[in-house]
């Protein structure tokens, strides 16, 4: 997001949901949307099949949509940067940018061209691996077509260049004037849930809700006098910062709710070492994950059919969610666990209900200033929504950016961190799959039974060398940790590239990633790391559950 | 606009709109099996025709467009004894085993023979004997309950644009089927269960549902856990348990459409592994504790750190997974009685 809020000033999809359908041209980069979000992705297929329109898909893999498309740039992971300005050098040369969108709506074209002059076609080939031909009719087609929209997922921000992958992308959409207009823009689709929602809330060091910097002093004012206390302005920690200060002995106590960095965040062994470092730790969640095993107190939380509140989706859409049955036992709420141990430190927090909280939202967070349980009972509504009579936001940045002028900035490509080598030639890139969710479906049994266990996906190149065929188990390891796996052999992905999902827990990916970060969002670089693998010998896997 | 009267009454309607369109507008029901207003027309049911004044034979309403001046009636005389037949032509070749059907109660057929009097069929003779494809925990198929209206076969190549599914054979031995007859399985389907959602019989059925009569449940309209599209559906609920998912034509985003996560993953809140009772960690190991001694225990473990090193000692993350309350309520949390701005989640992205 951070990205998005250099070029533009604010960071969110830009477009709707519902507008997907009516773009001409998708442009889609490191974005698994029909497994991933598979009602989008069924959107961008049925804009392709029964609309006509056209997909542009980049990704390494290829995906379902990359089928559907009419040009699939297979791209190297990790990439981006060099093809995207490699693009933008064929639309200002060929005369396909809008120069009149450029000269009004955006300021830093110069320092734009000063960089991307230096990626003509032939080198932005070099390093992504996608021919010249292709980047010329992706060039053409996207920017000759009104309706194009951009969208993409962690392909794009997991990397160590997350953020200028980002920057480079709302480079590409404001050159061509993509911008402001329906079914165009630039559209992150967010992973979780509730991330949009997270972020606006200000669970994020540095801001309050709705992105109100804890730095700003009337920000501060406001919520100190809102809150009755004096607010802390030291710089919070972000979660690597915070896993460091664990493993260093800095930080002595953590309060994780419903999350579970040992699976989900890069090099897992360092997360183990980081929380069994902390002097107490309480877990918060449904079950006890691999992060609450490291827990000294485990507080059994209610989940989401259990407990009234909200969630804001990817297109900034706040939306109902209603408790249908009682929690199971003892557990409670999220919500109501945290007003009881605030009390208990002396801060005292009392709301009758969820509805009463978003009051409080409401009165703080311009961008939610209009939104109340009684308006969103049937349709939710879509910040910026800043008054009660306010009918919210379809689609962002008509006419203006909230930071006045569009930023051009001239990005320059940097390989990821850790590349493929002699001693760990193939890189590993992972991603999620369709029947499951993180690492949480794996408590359903009907969706288990679906897709029992990890499978990673290797070229048949690669499986002939070391002698391995479907279904067989192998070991792959990279610098920081080695784990076995089953495996499927397909051309979806190039030689010298697997592919792993992060759902398993008897085959957990995050043991190999890297913690190199993006050194703005700070986003781990899930993407791409190196690893070797080899036919496993050893004890094999248990059988599917 | 167009000007026109079905069952003596007038009806102005925009041209191009269908007579089953413009009935439903005045509260007329038609009865239909194959229409369904997501998808393409396709009139092969007959379920809704109609009596056009000056046409010579029957019209079938969900194709037919208006005309200025149309006079339709929609339950005369010769409309209803050709309904009745067309039942009568389905029932011939469908299982009479209502009273243990799934369907029971959510089932178009028998709603229309109830309808229409229609308890049995006249005609005799040879019989589809399919097997059942019970090969996956999610989807039952019994292809001999299948009228052929086709909309699991449109649902699945023109919304959910997969594919699995489609007609084979002719005539009698027409059926909706899979590639080589395969039971359903991932390689050929998503599981989306969309094709559930619009069958009309009890061809396809929601396992989740089986033991569950319709007019058991109360429905809970909510927003998905899963990714960031954030679908709404309709939780299940029967004796304060969530059975299954529905979808509703409400949602404003995903409409009636769902993946498999959001349809079928009830089971999640039942798993035996839910964590129920607080727990503290002694001697390395886990025992169940009360609210009390649990908070009680985090409250005076954090006073004593934030008295000894400071509170930005402590960290939290919060939960992309939870509401927009609670994350704002972590945060505040942090920021009031911990004293820090260290909290963080997961999606820095």
């Amino acid at each position: 997001m951070a990205g998005l809020a250099t070029s533009f000033g604010s960071g969110a999809m830009t477009n709707s949901i519902g507008e997907i359908e009516f773009n001409e041209v998708l442009f889609i980069i490191g974005s698994n949307a029909t497994e991933a979000h598979p009602i989008i992705g069924n959107k961008m297929k049925r804009a392709a099949t029964v609309r006509g329109a056209k997909l542009i898909v980049v990704d390494p893999r290829e995906t379902e949509l990359a089928e559907h498309s009419t040009i699939w740039m297979r791209l190297t992971p990790g990439t981006d940067i060099a093809l995207i300005n490699g693009l933008i050098h064929i639309i200002i040369t060929e005369g396909w940018a809008d120069h009149a969108y450029i000269e009004e709506r955006c300021e830093g074209y110069d320092d734009l061209w000063a960089v991307v002059k230096d990626y003509p076609p032939e080198r932005a080939s070099k390093i992504s691996g996608v021919p010249v031909e292709q980047m010329y009719a992706a060039a053409e087609l996207y920017a000759k077509t009104e309706k194009a929209g951009i969208f993409y997922t962690l392909g794009i921000t997991e990397h160590t260049t997350g953020t200028a992958n980002v920057m480079s992308l709302a480079n590409l959409a404001m050159v061509t004037g993509h911008m402001g207009v329906e079914s165009a823009g630039v559209n992150p689709l967010r992973g979780q849930n509730n991330v949009q929602g997270a972020c606006d809330m200000g669970a994020l060091p540095n801001v309050f809700s709705g992105y109100q910097a804890v730095a700003n002093p009337d920000s501060l004012k406001k919520f100190e006098e809102a809150w009755g206390r004096k607010l802390s302005t030291a710089k919070g920690l972000t979660i690597p910062d915070m896993l460091e200060g664990a493993a260093s002995g800095k930080v002595k106590a953590m309060y994780i709710m419903g999350e579970d960095p040992v699976l989900t965040d890069p090099d897992a062994n360092h997360v183990r070492k980081a929380l069994a470092n902390l002097e107490f730790l309480v877990a918060q969640d449904l079950f006890l994950s691999e992060s609450a095993l490291y827990a000294d107190v485990f507080l059994p939380a209610a989940c989401y059919a259990e407990k009234d509140g909200t969630f804001t989706n990817t297109e900034r859409r706040v939306q109902r969610v209603r408790r249908a049955v009682p929690p199971p036992g003892g557990a409670r709420a999220d919500w109501e666990i945290l007003c009881d141990l605030s009390g208990r430190m002396g801060y005292e927090m009392h709301y009758d209900s969820p509805a009463e909280i978003m009051e409080e939202i409401r009165r703080l967070t311009p961008s939610y200033g209009g939104i109340t349980y009684e308006r969103i009972e049937k349709v939710g509504l879509q910040w910026p929504c800043p008054t009660l009579d306010h009918p919210g936001t379809r689609y962002l940045h008509k006419g203006t950016f909230p930071r006045g002028k569009g930023l051009l900035q001239g990005i320059e490509y940097k390989p990821a961190e850790e590349l493929p080598d002699e001693e760990y030639p193939i890189l590993l890139t992972t991603g999620r799959k369709l029947i499951h969710y993180n690492v949480m479906t794996r408590y359903s049994d009907s969706l288990l039974t679906l897709d029992p266990y990890e499978r990673a996906e290797i070229n048949p190149v690669d499986a002939e060398k070391i002698g391995v065929g479907d279904d067989d188990q192998i070991r792959v390891t990279s610098r920081r940790g080695s784990v076995v796996t089953r495996i499927r052999v397909t051309d979806k992905v190039s030689p010298g590239v697997i592919f792993m999902t992060f759902h398993y827990k008897e085959s957990p990916a995050n043991e190999l990633t890297h913690a190199a970060f993006d050194p703005i969002a700070k986003t781990g670089e899930y993407k791409v790391c190196a690893v070797k693998i080899e036919k496993h010998t050893g004890e094999p896997l248990p059988a599917a559950n | 606009m167009v000007d026109l009267t079905i069952d003596g009454k007038a009806v102005n309607v925009p041209a191009g709109t269908t007579i089953l369109e413009a009935a439903q507008n005045i509260g007329i029901d038609i009865p239909n099996l194959c229409y369904d207003k997501d998808l393409t027309v396709f009139g092969g049911c007959r379920m809704c025709v109609v009596e056009v004044e000056g046409a010579r034979n029957l019209q079938t309403a969900c194709s037919t467009p208006v005309n200025p001046g149309m006079v339709v009636w929609t339950e005369s005389e010769r409309v209803v004894k050709a309904r009745r037949m067309i039942l009568e032509l389905l029932l011939a070749n469908h299982p009479s085993e209502c009273i243990i059907c799934e369907k029971t109660g959510d089932c178009r057929l028998q709603d229309y023979c109830y309808r229409y009097g229609v308890k049995e069929s006249p005609y005799t003779g040879e019989r589809r004997e399919v097997e059942i494809d019970r090969g996956n925990h999610l989807i039952e198929r019994d292809p001999n309950k299948c009228i052929l209206c086709g909309k699991c076969v449109q649902v699945c190549h023109d919304i959910q644009v997969t594919g699995t599914i489609d007609f084979v054979d002719r005539g009698f031995y027409t059926r909706v089927t899979t590639p080589y007859d395969l039971p359903l399985n991932t390689d050929i389907c998503r599981f989306c269960g969309q094709c559930v959602g619009v069958c009309p019989t009890g061809a396809l059925i929601n396992k989740q549902f089986k033991g569950t009569r319709p007019w058991e449940v109360s429905k809970v309209r909510t927003t998905c856990p899963f990714c960031g599209v954030g679908c709404n559906f309709d939780l299940n609920v029967k004796e304060e348990r969530v059975i299954g998912v529905t979808a509703t034509p409400e949602a404003p985003v995903n409409g009636r459409s769902l993946c498999v996560k959001g349809r079928f993953h009830k089971d999640l809140l039942y798993s035996p592994e839910r964590i129920t009772t607080p727990l503290i960690k002694r001697d390395g190991e886990f025992v169940e504790a009360s609210w009390e001694e649990a908070l009680e225990e985090v409250a005076s473990r954090f006073k004593v750190i934030i008295d000894r090193d400071g509170s930005d000692a402590i960290a939290a993350l919060s939960s992309a997974r939870c509401t927009n309350e609670e994350n704002f309520l972590m945060q505040k949390f942090m920021r009031t009685a911990v004293g820090t701005n260290n909290v963080d989640h997961c999606a820095r992205t």
